[in-house]
């Protein structure tokens, strides 16, 4: 025996033993091994079947196409048109800061529209893509397309975005789209909503026929991979676009009347038909081209229009507010009537001015109209014959008759932003001025002036209510909608108003209308001038001159004119008219800011608008529909 | 053990050699490669490029490896322990110097067209020269902390330069097979205990000197869903990976979390969750029982070795091989850390590969030659 096997018996004992308990040791560790194999594959094997489904499957949503506008003949207002957009989803938030990086090599991003892809790109859920920039040019989409590979996560989509034919004519009634917002969210739990290229109205019918316009949205269920690439389509739900929309402008009424208003610096002009309360035109000068809001507008876009002093933003049918001067006189008139203050005989003198304590409160006539009853006092404009009418009938049933003839509340018209002007009452004045109502407070009523504001459109409702014959009829401006293009077309025509009355006399009513007559076409008018010639086209009005600032006793004895004012300062000009006048069908009313003087600068704009009307009948003739070019 | 080895050993003629080759172990090795090969397959999309055909033809060059050095005598390693650990040590300080010019973890070095994993070579070196050492010692002299120093110094060192790279698997490894080695060749149970104590008393330091990422693959870890998205992401995807598969898998080339990328370092480290995420529970037992198989092997034939060199050789072989595998499949189930440890002949990889199975030519030798006459070295 050799020696180094000495003592090999004895290590090889030893060695067995341990290697047979390290043996042991990887038993138990491997049949750990097995146990957590059973544990993952078929204790958790369902939750985790679904974790991996949810990894691979995404729900995508399929934006719906916006209901497109129209006009009442069918010209369109607001149409979609195609739009190569770049999109992004992030690798899980990973990897975003070079992506955004190398984007910004190709696209020039700029250091704002960086942040704002970054932010998005941490917040997405669910792998839900982001929108990294709209409008690509072909180049554009060339260069993404060749840096593919390095972009991984970014491809093209091509999209929908909104396109306004009539540019600034239509911009405050169709108004534009823009990114979802916070705010627009509450209420609606549209899933559509969380889709980054979705567009919500901002203003002007887009927002307020938001929920039609919209649609449903369709879905697709895709297989995508880690980094969020569509591998393949799994299953498609078709969504449904939005509705379309018939409005009751007529767009060639509305180029017509803006055409009108173009030689005055910014104004207003609604016709409303009295019947059904369709506004057949609603023009505020000046607009707005809403395409830079489709695109996009840049800061200092966004600055100059907001410091434009004629506030070209501003819808100033329905929000901006101006004291009614002698337009309120009609509600004067008709609450004393109705309240037996004065009866169709009163007669009531004026030599030019009415004192009240101290206070003299001047008729425009410098002379005075003598003595005047209802009639005459609203064809002359007479302010004494309305100062005494106001404080006889008071305060209260002034406001009162106002209320239901559409002052001072919201219409129902549905457009953002519209005001309720100011409707002053007591207890308003009391609250807001914190003084009691004072007998001057109410002289300055009487003649629509003082605390007293309405806007255009509140003008436009009262006149159409009286002509109407007291029907209290509200403002609308959608005619028809409808999914199918072919579905959808102009209602029968309405000859009857369906309204609630008002239950005024309709013997008072003859009398203020027969006053806005003889405003027109009798001697005594302040609008003589205005009358039509043409008797089947003849009108009724009221002329308003609204004070902008008081004119002091000092102004009044240096005898100092209107031109002589910065533009600022002088007096705004209205008028209110309908026609036919013996078969009212059609109610205008006209603001001519800083105008100086109704019947002249905001008169000729109401004839000729309310007469182009009446010759065109658009409430009583549908054959002017013209079915839209479908594509 | 019989008594004709004992006293007259016949002389072996080279095809008694051949034949004493483990035949049965190859084709287990070879059956594991061929998951590897069909997992690799899967993991590029259903082709053989770019890892699939490589992982084949590399593996059939490391067969031959294998073979031949099976068939080298065990007193040539005996020679050459010493030698190897030398150059291993050697190129590790190497790897670790270029590493620190290099800013940042560098694992390998480029000698002409080849790449080397120092690391790899580390391994087999620390088996090496751990059991030439205790071939060289009685039983008695094993058991005293004296004689405990020397190969403790040699699996530190080793240790200490791959922890410095850093590669925090490939040291792990290193200190359990030495430990494993140092256990089976009879150092008292007490000592272990002692370092056991000393190492939990070390955590802190250990924690305070970990890399940034190392410390949060462990906090990882220990609360995959700390940050899912981020550190976590890999553990998360790959427990639903195996999770999803259930009994029988969703079938070959039909995984979704690899095919669609959610799986990290698919072909690679996280190869076994590829091929259990398409074969299921199933497979998963069918590849553990073939590394089972191996390690069954490799026990038997440190048994049946009648010289303590042989039997430790083949048992740290066996303790490196069984390191691989639990390393590898705890970490890819969320039992271990995500530290980088292949899954031996499967995951796509050239050294380990070769070093694999460099190791188990050893093993195969040591059955081969089961019956060589040693010399006891000092």
């Amino acid at each position: 025996m050799k020696p180094f096997r000495k003592g090999d018996g004895e290590r090889s004992g030893l060695f067995t033993r341990r290697a047979l308990l390290l043996a042991g040791v990887q038993g138990i560790l491997l049949s750990a091994l097995a146990g957590r194999l059973y544990q993952l594959q078929i204790l958790d094997t369902q939750r985790f079947a679904t974790l991996a489904e949810e990894n691979r499957i995404n729900l995508r949503l399929l934006p719906p196409s916006r209901g497109l506008i129209f006009d009442r003949t069918g010209q369109s207002l607001a149409v979609n048109r195609n739009n190569f957009r770049a999109m992004a989803t992030s690798d899980r938030g990973r990897g975003a800061d070079v992506l955004v990086e190398r984007l910004d090599q190709i696209l020039n991003l700029g250091e704002t529209e960086r942040g704002r892809l970054l932010r998005e790109l941490r917040r997405s859920r669910n792998a839900q893509p982001v929108v990294v920039r709209e409008n690509l040019g072909w180049e554009d989409v060339a260069r993404l397309e060749f840096n593919a590979p390095d972009l991984p996560g970014v491809f093209i989509d091509l999209g929908q975005s909104r396109d306004y034919p009539e540019g600034e004519l239509m911009s405050h009634i169709v108004g534009y789209t823009g990114r979802v917002a916070d705010e627009d969210l509450a209420g609606r739990d549209d899933p559509v909503l969380q889709l980054a290229t979705i567009r919500f109205g901002k203003k002007g019918v887009e927002r307020s026929l938001e929920d039609d316009l919209r649609g449903r949205a369709g879905a697709v269920q895709v297989e995508v991979n880690a980094v969020g690439r569509v591998v393949r389509e799994l299953d498609r739900t078709e969504g449904q676009p939005g509705s379309n929309a018939l409005l009751t402008i007529d767009l060639d009424l509305q180029r017509f009347a803006a055409e009108k208003m173009k030689q005055h610096q910014s104004g207003s002009v609604v016709v409303l038909d009295v019947i059904t309360g369709d506004v057949l035109v609603m023009a505020s000068t000046p607009g707005f081209d809403p395409s830079t809001f489709a695109r996009g507008i840049t800061h200092s876009e966004w600055r100059d229009l907001l410091d434009n002093p004629e506030r070209p933003l501003h819808n100033k049918a329905i929000a901006g507010v101006y004291p009614p001067g002698s337009t309120y006189k009609m509600v004067t008139a008709l609450a004393a009537l109705e309240s037996k203050a004065i009866d169709p005989y009163t007669r009531l003198p004026c030599v030019g001015h009415l004192e009240l304590g101290s206070i003299k409160f001047h008729c425009w006539l410098k002379g005075g109209h003598g003595s005047t009853n209802v009639t005459e006092a609203i064809a002359a404009s007479c302010d004494c014959f309305f100062y005494e009418a106001a404080r006889r009938a008071g305060v209260d049933r002034i406001s009162d008759m106002a209320i239901r003839l559409g002052f001072g509340r919201q219409s129902e018209l549905g457009l953002p932003g519209e005001s309720a002007g100011n409707q002053p009452t007591r207890a308003w004045k009391q609250e807001k001025v914190g003084k009691p109502w004072q007998h001057g407070d109410t002289f300055n009523l009487g003649i629509g002036q003082g605390y007293m504001t309405s806007t255009p459109l509140q003008l436009a409702i009262m006149t159409a209510r009286l002509a109407n014959g007291g029907y209290e009829v509200q403002p609308n401006l959608l005619l028809a909608k409808a999914t199918p293009r072919e579905e959808l077309g102009p209602p029968p025509p309405v000859s009857k108003p369906t309204a609630p009355s008002l239950r005024l006399n309709p013997q008072h009513l003859a009398l203020i209308r027969d006053g806005m007559n003889q405003v027109v076409n009798s001697g005594l008018g302040t609008a003589n001038a205005l009358r039509s010639r043409d008797p089947a086209l003849a009108f009724a009005g009221k002329t308003g001159t609204a004070q902008v600032k008081r004119i002091t006793e000092r102004e009044r004895d240096m005898g100092i004119t209107q031109d002589q004012l910065p533009w600022h300062l002088r007096h705004h000009a209205l008028f209110v008219c309908f026609g036919p006048v013996d078969n009212p069908r059609y109610a205008c009313a006209v603001i001519v800011e800083h105008g100086q003087a109704g019947g002249k600068t905001a008169g000729p704009i109401g004839r000729d608008v309310l007469i182009e009307t009446m010759k065109r009948d658009p409430s009583r003739r549908s054959d002017r529909f013209r079915k839209m070019a479908s594509r | 053990m019989s008594t004709t080895a004992l006293d007259a050993p016949a002389p072996v003629g080279f095809a008694e050699r051949i034949w004493r080759i483990n035949w049965g172990l190859a084709l287990v090795l070879t059956a594991i490669a061929g998951v590897g090969v069909l997992a690799l397959y899967s993991a590029a999309g259903g082709r053989f490029e770019p890892w699939a055909a490589r992982h084949a033809v590399r593996y059939g060059s490391a067969f031959v490896l294998m073979l031949v050095v099976a068939l080298v005598h065990p007193k040539v390693w005996l020679a050459l322990a010493w030698p190897i650990y030398i150059v291993s040590l050697a190129l590790l300080v190497a790897v670790d110097v270029i590493g620190k010019i290099g800013m940042g973890a560098q694992r390998w070095l480029v000698i002409g067209p080849m790449q080397i994993q120092p690391s790899e070579i580390a391994k087999v070196a620390v088996i090496l020269v751990l059991a030439r050492y205790y071939h060289g010692l009685r039983k008695e002299q094993a058991a005293q902390f004296l004689y405990t120093l020397p190969p403790l110094m040699m699996i530190l060192v080793v240790v200490g330069l791959v922890m410095v790279q850093p590669d925090l698997g490939t040291a792990m490894m290193v200190l359990m097979a030495g430990g494993a080695l140092l256990f089976v060749a009879g150092v008292r149970i007490w000592m272990f205990l002692v370092a056991g104590v000393g190492a939990v008393a070390c955590l802190p330091i250990a924690w305070s000197l970990m890399h940034e990422y190392q410390r949060k693959r462990v906090l990882t870890f220990l609360d995959p869903d700390r940050d899912p998205l981020g550190a976590g992401y890999h553990i998360t995807q790959s427990k639903i990976a195996i999770g999803s598969g259930g009994l029988f898998g969703k079938g070959f080339l039909k995984g979704t979390q690899s095919s669609l990328n959610f799986l990290p370092e698919k072909q690679t480290d996280f190869i076994f969750t590829t091929f259990v995420e398409e074969w299921g529970m199933v497979g998963a037992f069918v590849l553990l029982a073939l590394f089972t198989l191996v390690l069954v092997w490799g026990f038997s034939i440190a048994f049946r070795s009648q010289h303590h060199f042989g039997r430790l050789l083949a048992l740290g072989v066996t303790a490196m091989m069984f390191l691989y595998v639990f390393i590898n499949s705890a970490m890819v189930m969320g039992l271990l850390p995500v530290v980088g440890v292949p899954l031996p002949l499967v995951s796509n990889g050239g050294t380990a590969m070769v070093s694999v199975m460099f190791a188990c030519g050893l093993l195969i030798g040591v059955n081969v030659y089961r019956d060589a006459q040693l010399p006891r070295t000092r």
